[in-house]
């Protein structure tokens, strides 16, 4: 690539835009990257949904064994944190909602969206599991 | 040299030729998906541990296979444009981009037709 000598179909260097390792990490650069992030778990964690009605239109022997699965320790990690993956994509959602509407850009709003988003899917992400934990909703 | 200015290609539905098509859907699949997200955290939510019977039950009643299929099918096209920016965003291959940009619409219609089915099957009485 720095080989300039070859001539004919050889890219100029041209100067980038300085990337994320430039940056020192912001709280609302982190949870835009957290939005994408949780997005794409979400994508995929579709597969368990899709696994899960597929195994209760089956027969109740395979549900049994699907339902043995997310029984697991690892099972229950994966749904927890697929709780808070969704959560969390929602109320970044609803902050670009907000967006959309032309409000919120201030420096200081839009770092207490990021804040209030992280803290509002946490604590409800924690309040599902615990009353899970406690009998059920 | 062309008088013409950008502005020529990007005049009605613009250069992609489907304008903010792709903007709205996904903001009609989002506004949809807060109520139906929440739908589906607490169904599975309330199903934990629950047997076979039980589940096949509440699964079979009208306004749950309503709902379900209504989060199905938002949530798969809201993944399916979701994943298809940010294969547009990181894949600069052209042949690359194309290849996965149709294996992300095959990804999408198969968790979706899969899903759908097993509602159905158990609506219809499995």
């Amino acid at each position: 690539m720095g080989d300039t000598s070859a001539g004919q179909g050889v890219r100029r260097e041209r100067p980038l835009s300085p990337h994320l390792q430039i940056y020192s990490p912001l709280i609302n650069m982190v949870t835009s990257i957290v939005h994408r992030m949780t997005g794409a778990a979400l994508y995929f964690g579709t597969v368990l949904l899709a696994w899960w009605l597929t195994a209760a239109a089956t027969s109740p022997d395979y549900f049994n064994y699907v339902s043995s699965w997310f029984a697991t320790w690892a099972g229950q990690a994966v749904m927890i944190g697929y709780t808070w993956a969704l959560l969390q994509h929602m109320f970044g959602g609803l902050r670009h909602f907000l967006w959309d509407t032309g409000r919120g850009y201030d420096l200081k709003v839009i770092d207490q969206l990021s804040w209030g988003s992280l803290a509002l899917s946490f604590v409800m992400t924690g309040l599902i599991w615990l009353a899970v934990a406690r009998g059920g909703l | 040299m062309t008088m013409r200015t950008p502005l020529k290609t990007a005049r009605n539905l613009g250069s992609a030729k489907d304008g903010t098509d792709h903007f709205w859907k996904q903001r009609v699949t989002g506004v949809a998906n807060v109520f139906l997200g929440l739908f589906l955290v607490w169904l599975i939510a309330s199903l934990l541990g629950a047997d076979h019977a039980t589940v096949k039950a509440r699964l079979a009643n009208p306004l749950m296979s309503l709902a379900l299929l209504a989060t199905i099918v938002s949530g798969t096209v809201h993944m399916r444009l979701g994943m298809q920016t940010i294969i547009e965003d990181y894949v600069n291959g052209e042949a690359m981009k194309i290849v996965l940009l149709m294996l992300n619409t095959f990804f999408a219609a198969l968790i979706a037709l899969a899903s759908i089915f097993a509602v159905l099957k158990l609506s219809f009485g499995a």
